[in-house]
């Protein structure tokens, strides 16, 4: 039930002081049926981040269509929960509280949300953390905090925008099993948002890159290391020969576009 | 026990000055000790270079507190507690011959009667070149001559050794003689000199209102003493002294007599025309004010006055050997000009007139922080800092408006037709929120700090409430934002002490005139901190809220509020910096209570203590409102810049 359908959607953006129109996206289609993991690839500029915005809500499309589950996305909602590079966390609140805002919002009672807390902070790895301030944590652990604040509210389509990017490179491949981790365990549609090849192969079960200028969708990939990801280790999968020349394809692929973007400069 | 402590003021400064030098050597050598043992432990502009160095504190504080013992003269009378009184008694001989000295090169780098000679030649030169002859007679042009000259020759008389009468001469020499009399005396010492009971008597240098004792307390000062005596006969006969030999009266009477018959003509108005008679009046008043200066014989030779002059400087000479230790005392402890007698008592002069000695202020202020008014405590009926019994009925009044009970329904009361009155339930309303009822009463601060601290804490207490809902909805709202925005920059950037005059003249010189003055301070920049901390929060915090299913309320209250909060504590921190200013000024205005009203009074008086105790005051009530704020702001936002 839960399907997000993306129908010719454009968005254009106007300078207000000069009138010049930019077309951040165009004619974007897809659909994505629940449980799938998606990542977007892509140059700088090419729209990603604009799309993702406009699936949780905060800006709304110039034209086209959006919908999750049959109900056309209007405005942010629980049913979508979004996590951020940089965590976005309530730096004056303790782990415990962040993790429990939206149940709070929701005046759920608090020895359930207790519960429901400890269950997420335990799945994310930051058991006995609840009392911690979030800014004494590191990079990697206030990301585990913003995954665990929005699966608490349980969202049918988890939005992540480039989690991971800040993390070095070693949390990072930690937090990839992580993602893969929660994504068996729960079953979640999620699309992630990413700058790194190598991330959006091992965390994609369809992998779209996108071009600028328009941004549009420039080509889709259906692949198996995530699957793989679940049983082996992300350090094998990569050293695979399969692996290896889709990344070479993609990388030359997005070469070639900032090449394209330079060169009309 | 406050009176021996103020009494023995003196010695407690000289055990406290000694104390300070230890500290200041000591924590000198432990810094520069220290220094040598971490010299390698960090580069050069490395910010752990600043870190601990509480010795240096020690230095610079005992640094400050020897320099204020020192310029306010603490360390003389710690330690030379005489010495204020001896040096009276020179300041006496100094009171004494200024007159004399006053007519001499000694005392104003020219004779007198140079200065005189000079000024009237000239002004007779001017006269003599512009003599207006259209308005006078050939016979009175003649006689005017003759004046000119007659004063001129008078000039030439008085400047002349050989005219002056022997009498003068005698009286001259009597006078030098006299100077030389009592330079001698000083030489002869001071040996066997008994010191009076009344000297030995009075109280100590700075513990009363007088500051130096008057009368000698030691054998060096009733010598000084007494030669002062002498030296005010002497110059008491100096100023009797008139330079005025026959020749000279001579050419008095008859110019005296040419001037006259002058001035009656020019009164004569006969054949001249109004602007004529003027002119004639004029000029005839200007001749008669010239000769007026050189008829009463103070112009001398100078020849004649240089011997006067001599012996006075002889007698410094003495002055300064007779001195002996005291002239080192007054050139090492007592910066500035020393001690200065005039009329009645003797002063301080020097960085001491306007710095008081620290045990001073200790003392002024523990006079001011007595509650007990009827004893000399306090200042103009309020004691600085206590506690009261407030009528509950006082708070009732200053809360409800008389206006909300005007809206209740009914109607006050009339007196009836036999003259009695019916108070009606509103007028008992009314009675209520006057404050006529007694409803018993609650312990209070009361005092001058407490009026101060009253009217900066209620007016922050209006400008938080208000201003941060305002600013956060201005953080958030492009409807507050800009419709408020030119309201508040409309008023804001004009400095509070503008406002004053105009709120003070609306609301009054008591209490709520200052609290509206402040408020406004306090309001502005609330608002803008609160808006500036509003539209800083992170978009992505924001976002993350909505997807998260808080409601606008929820977002404002959780998110946004607490997002500004750093910002809003910091606000608060300047805006009582600046209430607390802006409130001083204000009570310096107007207002009859408070510690800026203290210092305004302390000001016309010229009450430098009081002045100081105020400063320090202030100083201290300051710091103390930024310490408790820099605590709360440590303690209710630790997550600070760390977000």
């Amino acid at each position: 039930m839960a399907d997000l359908n993306c129908t010719d959607l454009c968005m254009t953006f106007t300078n207000p002081q000069t009138g010049d129109k930019v077309e951040a996206l165009k004619d974007i289609n897809f659909s994505l049926k629940k449980g799938e993991l998606l990542s977007v690839l892509g140059p700088s500029g090419c729209g990603k981040t604009t799309l993702l915005n406009m699936i949780a809500g905060f800006i709304n499309p110039t034209s086209g269509h959006l919908e999750l589950g049959g109900n056309k996305i209007e405005s942010p909602g629980v049913e979508r929960g979004m996590v951020f590079q940089q965590g976005a966390l309530f730096e004056w609140l303790p782990v415990s509280k962040n993790v429990d805002f939206g149940l709070r919002m929701k005046k759920m009672d608090p020895r359930e949300s207790e519960k429901l807390v400890e269950k997420w902070l335990n799945i994310v790895g930051l058991n006995g953390f609840g009392n911690t301030p979030t800014y004494q944590l590191s990079g990697g652990m206030q990301q585990r905090v913003a995954l665990a604040r929005c699966l608490v509210n349980n969202p049918d389509l988890i939005l992540m925008d480039e989690p991971l990017g800040a993390l070095d490179a070693l949390t990072r491949e930690k937090m990839q099993s992580l993602i893969l981790e929660l994504w068996k365990e729960t079953g979640k549609t999620i699309i992630i948002i990413t700058h790194s090849v190598e991330e959006a192969l091992l965390l994609g079960e369809r992998l779209f890159v996108m071009a600028p200028r328009p941004g549009r969708i420039y080509k889709e990939y259906q692949l198996p290391f995530a699957e793989q990801g679940l049983t082996t280790s992300l350090r094998d999968i990569k050293q695979q020969e399969d692996f290896s020349t889709v990344r070479e394809e993609i990388l030359t692929m997005i070469w070639d576009m900032e090449e394209e973007i330079m060169g009309s400069v | 026990m406050f009176d021996w402590l103020s009494v023995h003021r003196a010695d407690f400064a000289a055990v406290l000055i000694l104390l300070l030098v230890v500290a200041f050597v000591a924590s000198i050598y432990k810094g520069v000790h220290y220094s040598i043992l971490r010299k390698n432990d960090e580069v050069f502009g490395d910010p752990e270079r600043t870190k601990g160095g509480w010795y240096w504190a020690v230095t610079g504080v005992s640094t400050i507190l020897l320099l204020w013992f020192f310029f306010s003269w603490g360390m003389a009378r710690a330690y030379f507690p005489n010495a204020a009184n001896e040096m009276c008694q020179i300041a006496k001989i100094e009171e004494a011959i200024s007159p004399i000295k006053a007519r001499l090169p000694i005392g104003s780098r020219y004779y007198k009667s140079t200065i005189l000679v000079v000024r009237n030649a000239q002004q007779l030169e001017t006269l003599e070149e512009n003599i207006p002859s259209a308005v006078f007679s050939a016979s009175e042009l003649r006689q005017i001559d003759t004046a000119l000259a007659q004063t001129n020759s008078l000039i030439n008389i008085l400047s002349d050794p050989s005219k002056q009468s022997e009498d003068t001469r005698q009286a001259l020499a009597q006078i030098t003689a006299d100077i030389e009399a009592i330079g001698e005396r000083l030489d002869q010492g001071y040996d066997g000199l008994e010191v009076s009971e009344e000297g030995r008597n009075q109280p100590r240098w700075g513990v009363t209102d007088t500051e130096i004792p008057l009368i000698p307390m030691t054998a060096r000062g009733m010598m000084f003493d007494e030669v002062s005596v002498q030296a005010k006969d002497i110059t008491t006969a100096f100023l009797k002294l008139r330079n005025l030999p026959d020749d000279a009266k001579t050419t008095i009477a008859s110019t005296k007599a040419i001037l006259a018959d002058l001035k009656d003509a020019a009164k004569d108005s006969s054949g001249w025309t109004e602007a004529d008679v003027a002119e004639r009046g004029r000029f005839i008043k200007a001749l008669d004010r010239i000769f007026k200066r050189l008829d009463d014989g103070i112009i001398f030779p100078s020849e004649a006055l240089a011997g006067v002059n001599s012996s006075i400087e002889t007698l410094y000479d003495k002055i300064d050997d007779a001195q002996g230790s005291l002239g080192i005392v007054d050139a090492l402890f007592f910066p500035g000009h020393g001690v200065v007698k005039s009329k009645t008592l003797c002063i301080e002069q020097g960085s001491s007139r306007w710095l008081p000695k620290p045990f001073d202020v200790v003392a002024k202020f523990g006079k001011l922080a007595n509650p007990d008014l009827e004893n000399g405590g306090g200042y103009k009926g309020t004691t600085l800092l206590w506690w009261k019994w407030l009528p509950i009925a006082d708070v009732v009044d200053f809360i409800i408006p008389d206006m909300l009970v005007d809206a209740l329904p009914g109607s006050y009361g009339t007196h009836g037709d036999d003259g009695s009155f019916m108070p009606t339930y509103k007028d008992k309303v009314l009675a209520f929120a006057q404050g006529d009822v007694y409803l018993g009463s609650i312990p209070m601060l009361d005092g001058h700090i407490w009026d101060s601290l009253f009217r900066v804490i209620v007016a922050m207490a209006f400008g938080i409430c208000l201003g941060v809902p305002l600013g956060i909805y201005m953080g958030v709202s492009r409807f507050f934002k800009s419709f408020f925005d030119p309201m508040i920059e409309l008023y804001r950037p004009v400095p509070p002490l503008a406002w004053a005059p105009l709120i003070l003249t609306i609301f009054g010189i008591q209490d709520d005139g200052k609290i509206f003055l402040l408020f406004m301070v306090a309001f502005a920049i609330m608002v803008i901190s609160a808006r500036t901390g509003a539209s800083g929060t992170q978009l992505s915090k924001i976002r993350a809220s909505h997807s998260l299913g808080a409601s606008n309320q929820q977002i404002l209250r959780n998110v946004i509020l607490p997002n500004a909060l750093p910002e809003i504590l910091t606000g608060i921190r300047i805006a009582i910096g600046v209430c607390w200013g802006t409130l001083v000024a204000a009570e310096m205005l107007a207002g009859t209570t408070g510690i800026g009203f203290i210092e305004n009074v302390a000001r016309t008086v010229s009450d430098y203590e009081l002045i100081w105790v105020t400063i320090l005051v202030m100083g201290l009530l300051g710091l103390m409102f930024d310490l408790i704020m820099r605590k709360v702001i440590s303690i209710t936002i630790p997550w600070r810049g760390k977000g």
